[in-house]
């Protein structure tokens, strides 16, 4: 019971992290960046592994980030000056260092621990068994799953990110041509936005894994674009939509008793295709109506 | 007296731009005068809005410099507001008409800051002015085409700014919208502020503005209406007949660009 609690906790934290950070990336036409970056932190924290041989928190956090943020110049610059499409150049860059990845880590298998069933697929049922413990690894006290602490972190930084930070982030996303008259750095904010992404993929890993990340980044945020109508009432609407996907997908998963996290994607999924129909018939319906005031 | 008021409110130097290898704007220089609407007018294609964007600095020249006030433009970034063209903005975004008339304000504030009752204030009298405050809990997407280009003519207005860039206001709007533009106008020309617009229209250039600006690839002209506006001039600028077929197509196309928004 306690194991499920731990399981629903992280999983919650990452939906609702993803569902803020895709938000944005949604309204900036960027999913495909999200894509991108959730793929090529392998990298990243391989590297990072193999640098220090350590895998505490800030060690795979910082290298997920430099890898991220150079995921996203390097496919900028592709674009601009090697004349490109930007959506080709992007998928080059990550498929690449996603490549570079795996191939780390089969040749240091030995010493990485991480397999690539683990980071493709994530496997959040072993989320409870990999805890922190304070002092001693024998007698010292348990605080709780790894995967759980990570995702707080980065969800406690996401959420302050965007509480300071809305401002600016909503009129870069709104137009970022305006937002350069009004002296906002637009450049500066893409990059923060991006560090949330890398932050939050690599946060998300153990617990869904690289492909079902970009699920939780794009498909909540695109739910909750479909029917809000400020900028804060999507991101609520969007933590609301990755929140349910996430226990409804849990239900499935334990009725079935198949993987969560695919449950998860596949709920999301779901809620979004209900979300279209719903307003398709809504649609229908108002046109059916006769005399109905005609909005100016 | 303000130092402001004895520069030029825009001084362009030998202002070259490019698209990719393509020259767009060759040798333009030009400085206007303060507390005048001045209406930048050339063909399609001509780099009305390349011109406008060079200037605000959100394209890149290759040449030449721009001052405001006589000083370079990110010491007087929020002395201008810009309006940007409306098919430039996504109106499906997920945002009310106060929000965006609150951007105006901004700029003046610091990260960490949240827009104080007087900027809420300042916002209000704006869509005021404008006649758009019954809309200001409207979502953009529900706006016709001319209440559109209010909610942006009210986020510059909060701006309070001394000068005004406007991607032609006027482009598809209804008569009540136009009427609003050209009152806001004499408003703000009555507070000594400078008005540039992109305008398409040539039938209304010389009523609404006081100064042109011709334009083809090169400056044609510049100077106050009364002395510009001439045959000579708008040959120079729009050439053969060719050029003039394409304004008009260009004029049919935005009016009905403008109905088929007003319709949904």
């Amino acid at each position: 019971m306690i194991n499920d609690l731990w399981i629903l906790a992280t999983a919650s934290l990452v939906a609702v992290s993803c569902a803020l950070v895709g938000s944005f990336l949604i309204l900036r036409r960027q999913s495909l960046v999200g894509d991108a970056i959730s793929h090529s932190v392998l990298l990243g924290i391989v590297i990072a592994f193999l640098a220090t041989d350590s895998r505490s928190l800030p060690v795979m956090l910082g290298g997920a980030v430099m890898i991220g943020l150079l995921t996203a110049w390097l496919s900028d610059s592709l674009h601009k000056f090697g004349k490109l499409q930007s959506d080709a150049s992007i998928g080059i860059v990550f498929t690449l260092f996603f490549a570079l990845g795996v191939i780390l880590i089969s040749l240091y298998a030995g010493q990485v621990d991480l397999d690539q069933e683990c980071v493709l697929y994530g496997e959040i049922a072993f989320v409870p068994f990999d805890t922190i413990v304070w002092g001693n690894p024998e007698t010292g006290v348990d605080l709780g799953p790894r995967a759980l602490w990570a995702i707080g972190i980065v969800f406690l930084i996401v959420l302050i990110s965007i509480l300071i930070g809305f401002n600016r982030l909503q009129t870069v996303a709104f137009h970022p041509s305006l937002a350069v008259s009004l002296g906002i750095n637009v450049v500066f904010w893409h990059y923060f936005l991006m560090t949330l992404v890398s932050l939050t993929t690599v946060a998300s890993f153990d617990a869904v894994g690289a492909i079902l990340v970009v699920a939780l980044l794009v498909i909540p945020a695109s739910s909750a674009y479909l029917i809000a109508k400020s900028l804060k009432g999507m991101l609520w609407l969007a933590s609301a939509y990755g929140l349910a996907s996430v226990m409804i997908g849990y239900a499935v998963s334990y009725k079935l008793d198949s993987s969560i996290s695919a449950s998860i994607a596949v709920s999301a999924g779901g809620l979004l295709l209900a979300t279209v129909l719903a307003l398709e018939i809504r649609k229908r319906k108002r046109r059916l109506q006769p005399n109905r005031p005609v909005g100016i | 007296m303000n130092p402001d008021s004895r520069k030029a409110p825009i001084t362009v130097n030998n202002l070259n731009m490019r698209y990719q290898y393509k020259p767009v704007l060759t040798d333009v220089s030009f400085e206007i005068p303060e507390g005048k609407t001045i209406a930048i007018v050339g063909p399609n294609g001509a780099g009305k809005s390349t011109l406008l964007k060079g200037i605000m600095g959100l394209e890149p020249l290759i040449e030449g410099e721009v001052k405001f006030f006589g000083e370079p433009l990110t010491k007087k970034r929020l002395a201008t507001a810009y309006v940007p063209q409306r098919e430039e903005i996504d109106w499906d975004f997920p945002i009310d008409v106060m929000d965006v008339v609150l951007m105006g304000r901004h700029g003046q504030l610091k990260l960490w800051q949240r827009p104080s009752k007087l900027d809420y204030e300042i916002a209000e009298q704006a869509l005021k002015d404008l006649q758009m405050w019954d809309f200001k809990d409207r979502q953009i997407s529900q706006l016709s085409g001319g209440q559109q280009q209010r909610v942006f003519l009210a986020r510059a207005l909060a701006q309070q700014a001394s000068l005004y860039l406007m991607d032609e206001p006027f482009a598809g709007v209804d008569v009540a919208t136009e009427k609003a533009i050209i009152e806001l106008f004499k408003n703000l020309k009555a507070q000594g502020k400078t008005i540039v617009c992109v305008h398409h229209d040539l039938n209304t250039v010389g009523e609404y503005f006081d100064w042109i600006i011709f334009i083809n690839a090169r400056l044609v002209a510049a100077g106050p209406v009364e002395t510009v506006l001439t045959k000579e001039n708008l040959n120079k600028t729009y050439g053969g007949r060719l050029s003039l077929l394409n304004d008009l197509t260009e004029t049919m196309y935005r009016t009905r660009l403008n109905q088929a928004h007003e319709n949904d």
